[in-house]
């Protein structure tokens, strides 16, 4: 039966739950597809993942290749494909705990690195696991920046080969997924050499393990790098090449071919292969970023609707966590911006898809925006959402500390986002580099792309705001958000101008200038995310409460940013001292008004209780009954060793020696 | 690994610093032989194979577990051994046999025992101290229940007096009432001291303690009753048996109550304890400690973070050159030194609680509480801010190590999860905070009525002079000189007393349209927060700025005027908006602020390393691969990846289980 406390709270749902479901989803149909996945993987007990909180690393990866392999023949039975409507729903259902996740990284680069040749060689055998692939690119002493890659691939004119090695310890492979047990193929990135000349980064597809008998092929070194903050089920592993030989047909060449003879030979766009990074930002967010913060937020708020703790009034019962103030202050701001990043995502998969339509047209115009675009906003979501699941995760007191709670795991896992796929400062300064640009361009007259025309458009005042009500129009705060962002960049423009013009190198300029930078692209991500915010607002439908809803959660997701940020809307007057006070007052108020609806909000999200995997969270609150029984389970409560072979000494035979 | 010798760029970094590192890890220390002494302590544990093992990140919890029941024995022996008494010496030797990670005696050491001391009696000093200091009797203390926590009136375990047979009956009346949390109490503890309801003559009188036997002596099996175990894996302390324990009907004579202040007498008759203020000296204690922790954590991640991006080169800074130190950038140093200087301050202020806590309990024994309400309000605050704080900045730490913070090789991830439930237990932090504002408001209210207050909040009083006058009470902007961190503390002072004031008002507001006292706080409380949070920030920088002019060594007060006035700016331009709100600050005054934040990266920026060296952490405290003190960090990631489980054989079995099966299928 349901906790009567959480039963309670869907019966006063202002809106349709199961309409705003289908919203995020994208349509009813959607909604069935998925619900349909979710429920053939959890009934099926291979892919239970009950005691995943119990296993160690050996036992984690042991399972994450069972669920790998399995999940094969269910896609069979199920007469799922890649390229069906089901498949994006498979690993969200399976929550992410399987193996070979960089299969298909290593598919998708040969398919969009390789020449028709090597597709055709590569992929079929891929397709039928006969063999398992990963991608090898970071190494010990380098990460995001390509160019400092050490591992060496030089081209060998008399046998037609590569000869790779490792030539030092930071230039070892180090990271890449499923390659520290599991594959027996990888793509490497090197740097190229023909007849001692370099040619930069290039890739390189290296057997690594025997299609026998799984051991490791002549002169490859390869391993775990160990435990990790989360992700044991993964076997990230490290690589070191010993003068190991590759055809010259395993360099991935659509775009650049080295011929028999050692000639070095271009052809197409590199353009397309940056693209594909760039969305590889993007397709990460919605399964590794969106999908744990709207799980953190969905367990937190409910467990908070259970959770009693103190007395609000005298003589009555221990009041609800989620009636508190300060706990609203700290989950309902999350709640919206898990809202507010969902529409930014699907806005950006929007533009995606536009921009990739164009690039199949040879047209690359688009390229540097959606860059800026997808650095910027893997940089701000990644890191916001990192910072809200542990807010959640403190937020449930001490049992949010159990691993049985569930939170733990998807804050380690989350955090790991804020590195991969590009480290966020790193990001956000490129983001920055976009802006300053655009804004001399803007400046100059000059036409930039859609998302920074508000540059060209610098508009004086002070906000017009005369009461509290008025910071609940989104032309107000959207308005206030602009100006920020235009302040910043333009402020931070002129500041390297002036270092510039004063004799100061351009690099030192820019390095002086960098903390100042991070802030304007943060701005300007923000800005964007309450504009697009405020936007779908507009365009949603009015029935069944959905709309109004959303506005509600619109409005705070923006007057949190400004509370939590007053400095910047202060700095230059353009909000006042006074009307600062109204922000506050009307944040506030609406913690109070989105209190209400905060249970069904987060039933929307419709996570089961096996996704989740939480005694804290479950749909039915029964949350103490359900951390006791399962606490059972642990393995720690089968008598341990250690009490024969030292707590019995301690307790008895020890006597004589104290 | 091979010997090796120190990294080249470590090397350069302690050759260019500006003082003597041993100057400042003395200060730390309180004192040069207090430094001789902790390494003294140190090497006792270093040079003993009896503590050497794996790395415990490769091993399972079970044996995580019996590593610590392992060296915990042996360290209770061996501290016997060496006469080691001093609680500081004590804690020194125990956070180098544990490595800075919790241990299954630390609440029968920590609780139990000195439990035991202040609230037994006599006689029940004889039956249970002796045993329990041989360690026949190990104990713990379970207040936390799966429902209740930070609010102790609602714990629902009960003791009921039944004067017939002259015991006590223990019972978890419910689900909720279950005791859930205790360090120790899932394998370890034979006994527990349990908080309970008591009920004599019919009637509740409130919370007290009773000493419970859990497990039979000798077997070490559960006693009939008794339902006790491990409540599961957590985030960290994996060598902790937090446990749970749930009673039925169970006895214990009425003599196991704790009496030395509230008894109940063989009829049933409830005698009422002298005062309940006493509790609070130890609280200030266990909260001072929580501060120190705060610092020493900090540190640590900070020692690691700094060192390696001394050591990890990355990308260019100018076009041609070599792949610069990522410490060379400025992103990097906003990054870290903040946090540096934050590890100093709380260094500080932690040093400060203790030394006031030891000089008012002397006059607590003698009866006199006067100080003790105020410091009492004052550490709560400072145990929320400065917990917070640390927890943030050292997963800022390790966020700023890249992809390699992330791996347990960096140490960092265990400082987090090892350090993180400090911001909830010991009083969860928010309701800290609204201890603290408690105080300020009744402080606030006591100025408005005309009273002088005296202590940290004595700005207050101030308030009511300026109220004569017809502006904003703070609304003076103070005359700033940037580098001097006095004018800095003159800052932040107003800036508490504005948000004191303005959140005393809102209160009275809301007072004013509500007839509920409770919901009109609880409507305030977010301001209320932010008012401690502005008090407690105050009084740091204050405390630091008076310690400089107690460093006589010149080129060490230097350094630490550079932290102090890093850790005062920063402040500033991270809260810019309530010295902007309030009219302490101009926007010009905050954008030389801002400016001069980055001048001191800078100018902190070749002391870096010496500074975090001072800290003194050795490299087995540390638990780093890339925070080592050689700096020698790929070499030895290599050597740590190899010993990994995963790598305990070259082919892993589920290759023949699963793999081999499934592509000979396919």
């Amino acid at each position: 039966s349901v906790n009567p406390d959480l039963a309670m709270e869907r019966q006063t749902a202002s809106f349709n739950v199961e309409k705003l479901t289908a919203l995020l989803d994208g349509g009813v149909e959607q909604t069935r597809i998925r619900r349909a996945v979710v429920a053939a993987i959890e009934s099926d007990p291979v892919f239970s993942r009950e005691n995943q909180y119990f296993q160690t690393q050996n036992e984690r990866y042991e399972a994450a290749v069972r669920k790998a392999v399995h999940l094969q023949k269910k896609m069979h039975e199920m007469g799922w494909t890649e390229n069906g409507p089901e498949y994006k729903y498979i690993y969200r259902a399976l929550s992410g705990d399987v193996a070979f996740l960089l299969h298909r990284v290593f598919m998708r680069s040969i398919s969009v690195l390789g020449s028709d040749k090597q597709v055709a060689k590569w992929i079929p055998p891929a397709t039928q696991h006969q063999l398992i692939g990963s991608y090898s690119q970071t190494e010990l002493g380098h990460g995001t920046y390509l160019q400092g890659l050490e591992t060496t691939a030089v081209f060998d004119v008399a046998t037609q080969e590569f000869i790779l090695n490792t030539p030092k310890i930071s230039a070892m492979k180090w990271w890449p997924g499923d390659l520290g047990r599991s594959a027996t193929h990888t793509v490497v990135f090197a740097q190229l050499y023909i007849h001692g000349k370099c040619y930069g980064i290039h890739p390189f597809i290296v057997q690594v393990r025997s299609l026998q008998d799984h051991s490791l092929c002549p002169g490859i070194i390869a391993g775990d790098i160990g435990p990790k903050m989360n992700f044991e089920h993964i076997d990230n592993g490290y690589l070191m090449l010993k003068n190991v030989r590759i055809p010259r047909d395993n360099m991935l060449s659509k775009f650049c071919e080295v011929r028999p003879d050692g000639t070095y030979v271009r052809q197409g766009s590199q353009k397309i292969n940056y693209f594909t990074m760039t969305t590889l930002r993007i397709s990460l967010l919605s399964d590794e970023v969106m999908t744990p913060l709207m799980k953190a937020c969905t367990i937190a708020i409910r467990y908070s609707a259970v959770r009693r703790q103190s007395k609000l009034k005298p003589g009555e019962q221990e009041a609800k966590i989620l009636d508190y103030q300060t706990q609203q202050e700290k989950l309902l701001p999350q709640l919206a911006a898990a809202y507010a990043f969902h529409f930014i995502n699907n806005y950006l998969q929007e533009l995606f898809d536009k921009g990739y339509r164009e690039i199949q047209r040879k047209n690359f115009d688009m390229l540097p925006e959606l860059h800026a675009l997808s650095s910027g906003f893997k940089a701000v979501i990644t890191h916001h959402s990192t910072a809200a699941v542990e807010i959640c995760l403190r937020a449930c007191g001490g049992h949010g500390y159990s691993l049985l709670s569930g939170l733990p795991s998807l804050y380690t896992k989350i955090l790991a986002s804020c590195i991969y796929e590009g480290e966020n400062t790193i990001l956000l300064l490129q983001t920055a580099r976009f802006l300053i640009k655009c804004f001399m361009a803007a400046s100059a007259g000059q036409p930039v792309p859609p998302s920074v025309t508000y540059l060209a458009a610098v508009k004086p005042g002070k906000c017009p705001a005369k009461n509290k009500l008025d910071f609940l129009s989104p032309d107000i705060y959207t308005e206030a958000y602009q100006h920020v962002a235009v302040r910043l960049i333009s402020s931070t423009a002129t500041k390297l101008q002036d270092l510039i013009q004063s004799g100061v190198k351009k690099y030192d300029a820019w390095n002086q200038c960098t903390v100042q930078l991070v802030q304007a692209a943060k701005a300007h991500c923000h800005y964007i995310a309450v504009k697009n915010f405020a936007e779908t607002v507009e365009r949603l439908e009015t029935k069944a409460g959905i709309q109004r809803i959303m506005k509600l959660l619109c409005d705070l997701f923006a007057l949190h940013g400004i509370f939590s940020n007053t400095g910047a809307f202060l700095h230059d007057g353009y909000i006042s001292a006074a009307q600062m006070d109204m922000v506050t007052a009307s944040y506030l108020d609406l913690l109070a008004v989105i209190r209400k609806d905060a249970v069904p909000l987060v039933d929307a999200f419709d996570f089961t209780d096996k996704s989740l995997n939480s005694a804290l969270g479950s749909y039915d609150g029964q949350v103490y009954q359900r951390l006791y029984e399962w606490a059972q389970k642990s393995p720690t409560n089968k008598m341990s060793p250690a009490y024969e072979r030292y707590l019995k000494p301690l307790l008895h035979n020890t006597l004589s020696k104290l | 690994a091979a010997a090796m010798s120190m990294n080249a760029d470590l090397r350069r970094e302690r050759a260019a610093a500006t003082f003597q590192p041993e100057l400042l890890t003395h200060i730390l220390d309180g004192g040069p032989e207090r430094t001789r002494r902790r390494k003294e302590i140190e090497a006792l544990v270093l040079n003993d194979p009896d503590f050497q093992h794996e790395d415990l990140n490769f091993l399972s919890r079970s044996q995580r577990y019996e590593q610590a029941i392992r060296k915990s024995s042996l360290m209770v022996m061996k501290l016997r051994e060496y006469g080691i008494a001093d609680p500081e010496e004590i804690f020194w030797f125990k956070s180098f046999v544990h490595r800075g990670r919790p241990e299954p005696l630390d609440l029968h050491l920590g609780m139990f025992l000195p439990t035991l001391l202040t609230q037994a009696t006599p006689e029940q000093q004889d039956r249970f101290f002796m045993p329990a200091w041989n360690l026949e009797i190990i104990g713990t203390y379970a207040q936390t229940e799966m429902g209740h926590g930070t609010h102790l009136r609602g714990l629902e375990t009960t003791a009921t007096y039944d004067p017939a047979t002259q015991e006590f009956i223990l019972n978890s009346p419910t689900v909720t009432s279950i005791k859930w949390w205790p360090g120790g109490l899932g394998k370890t503890s034979n006994h527990a001291i349990v908080l309970a309801q008591l009920y004599t003559q019919g009637q509740c009188k409130g919370l007290h303690a009773f000493i419970v036997p859990i497990r039979q002596l000798g077997t070490h099996e559960p006693l009939p009753g008794i339902t006790v175990g491990d409540i599961g894996p957590k985030f960290g302390y994996d060598e902790m048996d937090n446990g749970y324990l749930k009673m039925d009907n169970y006895r214990i004579p009425r003599e196991n109550m704790l009496m030395k202040y509230a008894q109940v007498e063989p009829d049933g008759t409830y005698v009422k304890p002298v005062s309940d203020k006493l509790t609070y000296g130890t609280m200030v204690f266990i909260r001072s400690i929580i501060v120190g922790d705060s610092a020493r954590s900090l540190s640590r991640a900070c020692t690691i973070a700094i060192r390696y991006s001394a050591v990890r080169h990355q990308s260019e800074l100018k076009p041609g050159e070599p792949e610069p130190q990522i410490l060379d950038y400025q992103t990097q140093q906003y990054k870290l030194f903040p946090l540096l200087a934050t590890a100093y301050a709380f260094h500080f202020v932690g040093a400060y609680i203790k030394d006031t806590y030891h000089r008012i309990s002397g006059d607590i024994n003698a009866g006199d509480l006067s100080e003790l309400p105020e410091l009492h309000a004052l550490t709560a605050g400072l145990k929320a801010f400065t917990s917070w704080a640390a927890n943030a900045g050292i997963e800022e730490c390790r966020m700023a190590c890249g992809g390699h913070g992330y791996s347990r090789c960096s140490g960092i991830p265990d400082i987090y999860v090892t350090f993180t439930p400090s911001c909830t237990y010991e009083g969860e932090n928010t309701v800290m905070m609204l201890q603290t504002a408690r105080f300020l408001v009744k402080s606030y209210s006591q100025v408005s009525s005309g009273q002088q207050v005296t202590g940290m909040v004595s700005y207050l009083n101030d308030l009511s002079r300026q109220r004569i006058q017809p502006q904003h009470v703070a609304a003076r902007t103070v005359t700033m000189r940037i580098n001097d961190p006095l004018s800095l503390v003159e800052a932040y002072k107003a800036r508490a007393a504005r948000l004191v004031e303005a959140a005393a008002k809102n209160l009275q507001a809301e007072l004013n349209h509500r007839k509920s006292k409770e919901d009109a706080w609880n409507r305030t409380s977010v301001d209320l927060v932010r008012a401690s949070e502005a008090h407690c920030h105050y009084v740091i920088v204050k405390l630091f700025t008076a310690k400089l002019s107690e460093v006589s060594n010149a080129a060490v007060r230097a350094v630490l005027t550079d932290l102090c006035l890093l850790y005062a700016l920063f402040g500033i331009s991270k809260n810019t908006g309530d010295f902007l709100q309030a009219g302490i600050l101009t926007s010009a005054q905050i954008t030389q602020v801002n400016q001069h934040v980055k001048e001191l990266l800078a100018v902190i920026r070749p002391n870096a390393v010496a500074l975090v060296d001072s800290f003194d952490f050795h490299d087995v405290h540390l638990g780093s691969v890339l925070g080592r003190y050689d700096g020698n960090v790929y070499e030895n990631m290599f050597e740590w990846a190899k010993k990994s489980p995963l790598n305990k054989t070259q082919v892993h079995p589920s290759f023949h289980k699963h793999l081999k099966p499934m592509q000979a299928k396919l």
